[in-house]
């Protein structure tokens, strides 16, 4: 089972209190109008899909309701870290950096 | 209305039981409130997820940054109600009916919580709490002393976690 460090209750906690939400960082355009039916199809449909380290969005929906955002390798599964909804994405490298 | 329970096995290990209604509220608001909140309700809200806090009889459980759950004598549900109006940015509900409140006790209640719920049980202090899930259903546990919890789920799946505990413990009771 995977564990899972909520940001927001502070604790690692297993994966039944959490609930997958999709890539994270993308946003909503402001103005959808002024979008081409391309442009819009991307918002709505296309991923980066990455094999590695993706950033996604995750919500503690049985336990603090909170939505955040997590950094997992679609390979092995790992946790790189988790950080509140609404912080910048994370610059990796300068993690492993720090890490080593 | 209070869910029956008939049949619980009558155990030194573990003993389940209904606890009647009082009256409990959801209380939804922002940090920057929380303090006239407090002055209003007469009851500090702990800031931090998992703490509770009492003071004259009511109680507030923190189950998120802007969340709580407050347990009141069901003859103050009337004045609770109505604490916070004028001034106070906020929701507050009144779920006293939505919920049935299990308690759990005795030297099996940790064996018997370890059937529904996934997190380690063992590492919740006395007096904290948590919004967790029990065997698929969301259910918010209290550790009330160090063998005695309360669990309330919503009550349209109490049948289901209520059959569940009596086949636990059951089992407790005969040492499977
Ligand atoms: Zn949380």
């Amino acid at each position: 089972m995977l564990l899972i460090h909520c940001p927001y209750c502070d604790e690692t906690l297993p994966e039944p209190e959490f609930a997958y939400a999709g890539e994270a960082h993308i946003a909503r355009p402001a103005d959808p109008m002024a979008l081409s039916d391309e442009e819009w199809r991307d918002f709505l449909f296309i991923r980066s899909n990455p094999r590695g380290n993706h950033f996604e969005r995750w919500r503690h929906v049985n336990g603090c309701g909170r939505f955040f955002n997590a950094v997992r390798d679609t390979v092995s599964d790992k946790f790189a870290m988790t950080y509140r909804a609404g912080e910048p994405r994370p610059n990796l490298d300068a993690l492993k950096e720090a890490a080593e | 209305m209070t869910a029956q329970i008939h049949s619980f096995p009558r155990s030194t290990a573990v003993a389940v039981t209904v606890l009647p209604l009082e009256a409990r509220f959801s209380l939804r608001l922002r940090a920057a409130s929380r303090e006239a909140a407090e002055a209003a309700l007469g009851l500090p809200l702990p800031d931090r997820i998992g703490r509770t806090s009492e003071q004259g009889g009511r109680r507030a459980l923190c189950l998120g940054p802007d969340e709580w759950r407050l347990d009141v004598p069901a003859a103050e549900a009337a004045a609770v109600a109505g604490a916070l109006e004028g001034g106070i940015p906020h929701a507050l509900v009144e779920v006293t009916d939505r919920e049935v409140t299990f308690l759990i006790e005795g030297p099996g209640s940790l064996d018997l919580l370890a059937i529904g719920i996934a997190r380690d049980v063992r590492r919740l202090e006395v007096g904290r709490g948590a919004r967790t899930v029990f065997d698929g259903v969301q259910a918010v546990l209290v550790r009330e002393g160090e063998e005695r919890f309360t669990l309330a789920v919503w009550r349209s799946y109490a049948s289901h976690v209520e059959e569940l505990l009596r086949q636990g413990a059951r089992e407790i009771a005969l040492g499977l």
